[in-house]
C-alpha cells in the first residue's frame, strides 16, 4: 500500500494510540465524569487524525460539535443526575463481561479480516479539493449541490430534536401555580379569620452599633418583635440579642448625659 | 498514512464502543459508547473519502455529526426524564416493561 505522506504517518502513530487510550478510559473508568473527559480526549485526537487526512472542515467540526457541544452536554447532564453514582460492579447476567469481551474481539477480528485489506490504491483528495479552490469550498459545493435535499432534511431533524427535547424536559405541575390575585385574597382571608396583619412584615432593628438583619426590632414596650427576623435565622439560632444592644446604647446615652450635665448648666 | 491501519483503528474503536455498551450499567456511559461507535464509522468515511479521491465521504461524515447531535439532545432528555421518575441512571433500574 502506498503511504499518503510521511507527516500524516507521524500524526497517525501519535494520535492513533491516544484515541485508543481515550476510548479504553471511557470503558474502564468507574466514575462517569472521568469517562466523559477521556472520551473528549479521544475526540480531540480524532480531530487531529481528520486534519491529517485532508479533512480540515471535519476536524474543526469534530472539535466544535463533538468535543465542544456534545461532550459538554454529556458532562452537564452528568452533573445534573448524580455525579457521585459509581457504576455497580455486580454482573446482572453471569459471565457477561467475559462473553462481551470475546464477542467484541470476534467482531474486531471479522471487520479487520473482512474489510481491513479492501483498500484500492489511494487516489488522494487533491483533485477533488482543487475543483472549487479548497476543501471547504468543494464540500460546500457538494452539500449545497448534490446533497442539498439531505441538508434540508437535517434542518427538519434538528428542529424536531429541539422541540422533542423541550417537550421531554417539561414536567407537569403537581399543584396549580398561585396567582398574585389569589395570594392577596388568601392574605385578606387570614386577616378576616385570624386577625393576621395583611401588610408587609416589620423590618429588622437598627441599633447604634448594629443594623444586621439578624437583629430583631423592638416593640414600643421594649419586647422583641419575632416577625422582624427571618424564620431561617431564628431556626439556626443566629438571632442577635436586641434588648442587650438597646440597653448598651441607653447606658452610653446615660453616661454622656451624666458627664455633660454639669457643663451645660 | 496507511489507510489500512486507519481501518484497523476504526475497527478497534468500534469494538471498544461495543464492549462498553455491553458491559457498562450507567445509561450515560453506554450512550457515550454509542457516540464512540459513530465516531469510528466517521473515521472510516473520512479515510475512504481520501482513498476514493472524492469528498462524498466527508459530506456523509458531516451528516453523521448532525444526526449524532440531534440524537444526543433527545437521548439525554430521555435519560433525564427517566432519572426524574426512577432516581437512577442505571440501565437495570428501568424495568417498567418487565413481566
Amino acid at each position: 500500500m502506498i503511504p499518503l505522506s510521511v507527516e500524516a504517518d507521524i500524526v497517525f502513530w501519535i494520535c492513533g494510540p491516544l484515541v485508543i487510550a481515550g476510548a479504553l478510559g471511557l470503558v474502564l473508568f468507574r466514575k462517569a465524569v472521568y469517562s466523559a473527559l477521556s472520551m473528549a480526549f479521544a475526540m480531540v485526537n480524532l480531530a487531529a487524525l481528520y486534519a491529517a487526512m485532508e479533512a480540515p472542515l471535519l476536524a474543526a467540526a469534530q472539535v466544535i460539535v463533538y468535543t465542544g457541544a456534545i461532550m459538554m452536554l454529556f458532562l452537564f447532564v452528568l452533573m445534573l443526575v448524580g455525579v457521585d453514582q459509581a457504576d455497580s460492579l455486580v454482573e446482572t447476567i453471569k459471565g457477561q463481561r467475559i462473553w462481551a469481551g470475546i464477542g467484541v474481539l470476534g467482531v474486531i477480528g471479522l471487520i479487520i479480516a473482512g474489510i481491513g485489506h479492501a483498500v484500492i490504491p489511494v487516489e488522494g483528495l487533491e483533485a477533488a479539493n482543487n475543483l472549487y479552490g479548497g476543501n471547504v469550498q468543494s464540500l460546500a459545493a457538494l452539500i449545497f449541490g448534490r446533497y442539498v435535499f439531505g441538508f434540508e432534511l437535517t434542518s427538519a431533524l434538528l428542529i424536531t430534536a429541539a422541540v422533542g427535547a423541550m417537550v421531554l424536559a417539561q414536567h407537569a405541575r403537581l399543584v396549580p401555580k398561585i396567582s398574585q390575585r389569589e395570594r392577596a385574597q388568601l392574605r385578606m382571608d387570614a386577616y378576616a379569620e385570624q386577625g393576621v396583619h395583611p401588610g408587609a412584615l416589620p423590618s429588622s432593628g437598627v441599633y447604634a452599633l448594629n443594623n444586621s438583619i439578624a437583629a430583631p426590632a423592638l416593640l414600643p414596650d421594649g419586647s422583641v418583635s419575632p416577625e422582624s427576623v427571618s424564620e431561617v435565622l431564628d431556626g439556626r439560632g443566629a438571632t442577635l440579642d436586641a434588648p442587650a444592644m438597646s440597653s448598651a446604647t441607653a447606658q452610653a446615652f446615660a453616661a454622656v448625659d451624666a458627664a455633660t450635665k454639669g457643663e451645660l448648666e | 498514512m496507511n489507510p489500512e491501519l486507519v481501518l484497523w483503528l476504526a475497527a478497534i474503536l468500534f469494538g471498544i464502543g461495543a464492549l462498553g455498551l455491553l458491559t457498562r450499567r450507567n445509561a450515560l456511559v453506554a450512550f457515550m459508547c454509542v457516540e464512540l461507535m459513530l465516531n469510528a464509522a466517521n473515521l472510516v468515511l473520512v479515510v475512504m473519502s481520501e482513498v476514493h479521491g472524492g469528498l462524498d465521504g466527508q459530506v456523509a461524515a458531516f451528516f453523521v455529526m448532525v444526526v449524532a447531535a440531534a440524537e444526543v439532545v433527545v437521548g439525554l432528555s430521555i435519560i433525564v426524564m427517566v432519572y426524574r421518575s426512577r432516581r437512577s441512571t442505571s440501565v437495570d433500574a428501568a424495568n417498567l416493561l418487565k413481566l
